[in-house]
């Protein structure tokens, strides 16, 4: 649990950045604004790319700045700024309000909060290997071993391999007395094999298609085996070359969690965001067929096997914090219990329109955006009673699909279509040959109460991505996915020409 | 302090940090610098919900140490933000293997410094005010009040200094501005309709002009029908266009991508009909104009596809190095393990009119727009996507109805291949990437392999 001792975080805090939180608070409030809050954040980034065993790319970056969101006459105004100046405080803060003024010019629905406590206190990923003190050559090292591991395959025509560690220092501060500081350390690293021949390009990748991805310390990198899973990934990407086509038809399929866990970003994180379902991200990302009517009838999204949770104290989760960036504290929000429709991703402003409080789901992408409704970790829980192996073994005709190659969904989150870079055929409770280019298409809440078997804690594991998008303008958040793999029947497979 | 308000020149901090970094021991540097005024006004529902506005500034430097690269940038523009980017990044330099076919960092235009073209910038766009967005706003959701429907979209307007210089003498400098402001109406009985603009002067948008479009293909999409999937020839409109283009320019028309093989661009390989010109030219005034790249390299006019036949590809330093070329002036802020990038493409107009890219079509789609489109096979340009805010059909040359949304799966090669009419006029759009021109087009088949139930 964070810590609530709000005495200690001042003296933690450098005075000048408490001065410039008070500044812009006060400048804010004096200019008419009824809310403000302000956050300064302090995002240092560290990344290495090795592409066929050469080292392409070492990149550090630093970013610092300060946003301060207002509400005025019922309106949302936003400004922000790389300089950290009192004087500039005062600027921004001015300029918030004036924002705010234009935006009450078309405004049909006054702005209401809901009344969570005043935050305080302090939240910190726990790391145990700092990965911002790990000797570079270390770090390069152990990703050109890998890299080299799997362009050493006869057939490979080219590699990637990336890492990349991230620290963000938050401080948050309200109007109403709140006052947090976060430091959250996300790191990743893949390694990626290609065989190229004619027209077929096809590819494996190890962790997943998006790396793997933590909240943690350099002791996560270690626990991958990159170098150990390196070979295996690009031998699979050649045979892939020669693989048969996967064939299509209405199928058994069983998804590993390297494809699971998009299957749930797309087709029950986002459909569960409410800002979605009430048109604010209409002009974008698009809308959700999850209108609150469902809620209220008890929709039923999938079988009884699935639960699935927005967990933001989840070890590891690259959703886990103490608060979000409305200084709402960290929980567990029940989305769909047994298949039933039991909640959404909620904020301040948008929990009390179905009379809850907010499910602490609002994130922002650094100091210069607002916050908005995203995924925390959305987790499918696993079920007791059968591991993944057993539903193999369970299945006598099926596919099992592994590792993300493309997604698409449409603008209520209905119709969907994955490919995944591999599919395994399952014959009598085995898996057998390769087939190439799988693709699997269908929509949202049949598949998931097509789902006949959810694996158990065995191979439950926390993925995420660092990669998703929403927003105007756009926004990048790093959100983690709990899964254990999953058994699906009657899926239409194959789509396409090729 | 680099921003655009306060008078500091972004080619003098550029010039600063680059002599640091020589002084501190780089055999060649390169520093890019920006700084960004950018505003966005959001709505939805018919009202303004999220106003936001952002000052920053950026400097990357590239410091190399005889065939050791590392990059480093900050958002620190202060004395100790900017020495402690140099040192940072030639503390990492001296750790990192060497890169064997380093071709070095690019030399200066043959003209000397580069700046920018007048046209990128519009002060309009500059001065823009929040005041002058929420009129904007208000002018199209008053045209979607005239039809009953509601308003979601965003207008955003900004200005951008960027500077770049290196050791072996380049430095470029250019102001650029830009303005778009896009909307989708919803009407209560279920249609959607989407209409879009961008410029580089505010002025030369019409919120008005843009809210009526939109108010008024949504009002056409009530009450939509459901059609099978199957191949249907289409009329796509500008709006689904870009998309051809951004997701070529994603899978194929960079160096690397062909260097790699996994490019489907072939010199004098024919992949589209002769109707098909795809050129990446900058200096378009219709477009977004940019002089140069992240590399201070002046942008060169290239042709991508020429009636039809592929005819280049575009470089950054590197790539055109190990080509045996030189850049086109198309990189990206290193590291970029991306590759170059077209990012000013422009298709060429026909000489068709709209009604007659339609007429053509004995019964098949109208398509205004695509949604989150993604390659499932790169190399064949296969992607996937849906329809989005305006589908129709199409019978004896006429739109008789509109549609409910279709999943396509689809070669966007083939669909260069089956192009029979292009439209005679232009639009200025926002692709993923970069600005795209680009006109409607008729194409003989479209793969669609789903529905969905709106």
């Amino acid at each position: 649990m964070p810590d609530t001792t709000a005495g200690t975080l001042r003296a933690r805090l450098p005075p000048d950045m408490r001065a410039l939180t008070d500044r812009a608070l006060d400048g804010a409030t004096r200019l008419g604004a009824s809310y403000a809050d302000v956050r300064i954040v302090r995002r240092r980034d560290e990344s290495i790319g090795i592409k066929s065993g050469r080292l392409e790319g070492v990149a550090t970056s630093e970013t610092e700045g300060f946003g301060v969101r207002v509400l005025v006459d019922g309106a949302w105004g936003f400004a922000s700024s790389h300089h950290l100046d009192l004087d500039e405080a005062d600027r921004v803060a001015a300029l918030a309000v004036r924002i705010a003024r234009a935006s009450a010019t078309a405004l049909r629905t006054r702005v209401e909060l809901d009344g969570r406590p005043p935050a305080h206190g302090r939240f910190e990923t726990p790391v145990v290997e700092d990965p911002f003190n790990i000797p570079l050559e270390r770090k390069i090292g152990h990703l050109m071993e890998a890299d080299r591991a799997a362009g050493a395959v006869r057939g490979v025509t080219f590699t990637e391999s990336s890492y990349g560690a991230q620290r963000e220092e938050k401080t948050f501060a309200a109007s109403d007395g709140s006052f947090t500081e976060q430091v959250i350390t996300h790191i990743g690293a893949a390694v990626e094999a290609n065989a190229i021949e004619g027209d077929e390009h096809q590819r494996r990748s190890y962790p997943d298609a998006g790396g793997g991805w933590a909240a943690a310390g350099y002791e996560y990198i270690g626990g991958l085996d990159l170098v150990g899973n390196a070979e295996r990934h690009g031998e699979e990407a050649v045979a892939l070359l020669t693989a048969p086509q996967c064939p299509s038809g209405s199928r058994t399929i069983i998804l590993d969690p390297t494809q699971l866990y998009m299957q749930v970003h797309e087709s029950c994180g986002h459909p569960t965001e409410l800002d979605r379902v009430y048109g604010t991200e209409a002009s974008y990302a698009g809308t959700s067929f999850l209108t609150t009517d469902k809620l209220d009838e008890g929709f039923r999204y999938g079988s009884d096997l699935i639960t699935i949770v927005a967990d933001a104290t989840a070890p590891h989760g690259m959703g886990t914090f103490g608060w979000d960036d409305e200084g709402v504290a960290a929980q567990s929000v029940p989305l769909i219990r047994n298949g039933i429709l039991t909640g959404y991703l909620t904020s301040r402003e948008t929990g009390p329109r179905i009379g809850r409080a907010s499910g602490g789901a609002m994130r922002a992408d650094g100091w210069n955006r607002i916050p908005l409704i995203r995924m925390t970790n959305i987790n499918l829980l696993p079920v007791a009673g059968l591991s993944l192996d057993d539903i193999v073994a369970d299945t006598d005709d099926g596919l099992y699909l592994a590792s993300n190659r493309s997604w698409s969904i449409d603008d209520r989150r209905l119709n969907f279509q994955f490919a995944t870079e591999v599919a395994y055929e399952v014959k009598g409770g085995k898996k057998g040959r390769l087939f190439k280019n799988p693709t699997y298409t269908g929509i949202t809440y049949e598949f998931w109460r097509s789902c006949d078997a959810v694996g158990d804690q065995s191979s439950y594991v926390m993925l995420g991505t660092p990669n998703c998008g929403k927003g105007e303008p756009s926004q990048g958040a790093h959100v983690g996915h709990g899964v254990s793999g999953a058994r699906f029947r009657n899926v239409q497979v194959g789509v396409g020409k090729w | 302090m680099v921003t655009p308000g306060d008078g500091t020149d972004p080619l003098a901090i550029a010039e600063t940090v680059l002599a640091r970094a020589m002084d501190a021991g780089a055999s060649e540097a390169e520093v890019l610098v920006s700084s960004d005024d950018q505003a966005l006004t959001r709505f939805a529902n018919s009202e303004i919900h999220q106003n936001v506005a952002e000052t920053s500034a950026s400097v990357n430097l590239r410091f190399v140490l005889g065939r050791r690269i590392a990059t480093a940038s900050t958002g620190r523009i202060d004395e100790a933000g900017l020495a402690a980017l140099v040192h940072r990044a030639a503390a990492v330099a001296r750790t990192c293997e060497e890169l064997e076919d380093w071709a070095g960092l690019p030399g200066p235009d043959p003209s000397g410094p580069i700046h920018g073209l007048p046209a990128a910038f519009a002060a309009p766009t500059a001065d823009a005010t929040p005041e002058l967005r929420a009129e904007g706003v208000r002018a199209v959701i008053a045209a979607a009040d005239e039809q009953g429907v509601l308003a979601y979209g965003s207008f955003s307007t900004g200005r951008e200094a960027m500077a770049v210089a290196n050791s072996k003498g380049i430095r470029a400098f250019e102001e650029r501005t830009s303005a778009q402001l896009l909307t989708v109406h919803m009407s209560p009985d279920g249609g959607t309709g989407y209409a879009e603009r961008a410029a580089t002067d505010v002025t030369n948008i019409d919120p008005e002009g843009i809210g009526r479009e939109a108010a008024a293909r949504a009002k056409a999409t009530d009450h939509a029908i459901s059609m099978p999937a199957g191949d249907y020839p289409v009329v796509l409109e500008p709006y689904a266009v870009v998309d051809i283009l951004d997701m070529l320019g994603y899978v194929g028309f960079s160096g690397l991508a062909v260097e790699e093989g996994r490019s489907f661009a072939e010199p004098g390989r024919r992949v589209g009909s002769d109707l098909v010109t795809i050129i990446d030219d900058s200096a378009n005034p219709s477009g977004l104009p940019m002089t140069f790249d992240y590399e201070g390299v002046r942008k060169e006019r290239v042709v991508l596809i020429e009636n039809g036949v592929c005819r280049d590809v575009v470089y950054d330093a590197q790539t055109a190095a190990r080509a045996g070329r030189r850049s086109t002036g198309h990189g990206l802020p290193a590291p970029n393990p991306y590759g170059p990038f077209p990012l000013n493409m422009v298709m060429a107009h026909g000489s068709t009119p709209h009604d007659e890219l339609i007429a053509g079509i004995e019964r098949g789609l109208l398509v205004t727009r695509f949604h989150y489109t993604n390659p499932v096979h790169p190399k064949l340009a296969i992607i996937t996507g849906m329809t989005r805010d305006g589908t129709f059909l199409i019978e004896n040359g006429q739109v008789v109805a509109p549609v409910r949304n279709l999943r396509f799966t689809q070669s966007y090669l083939d669909a260069l291949a089956g192009v029979s009419a292009v439209g005679r006029d232009l639009r200025t759009l926002r692709g993923s990437f970069g600005a795209v021109v680009v006109p409607a087009l008729r194409i003989d088949a479209w793969s669609f392999t789903g529905t969905t139930e709106h």
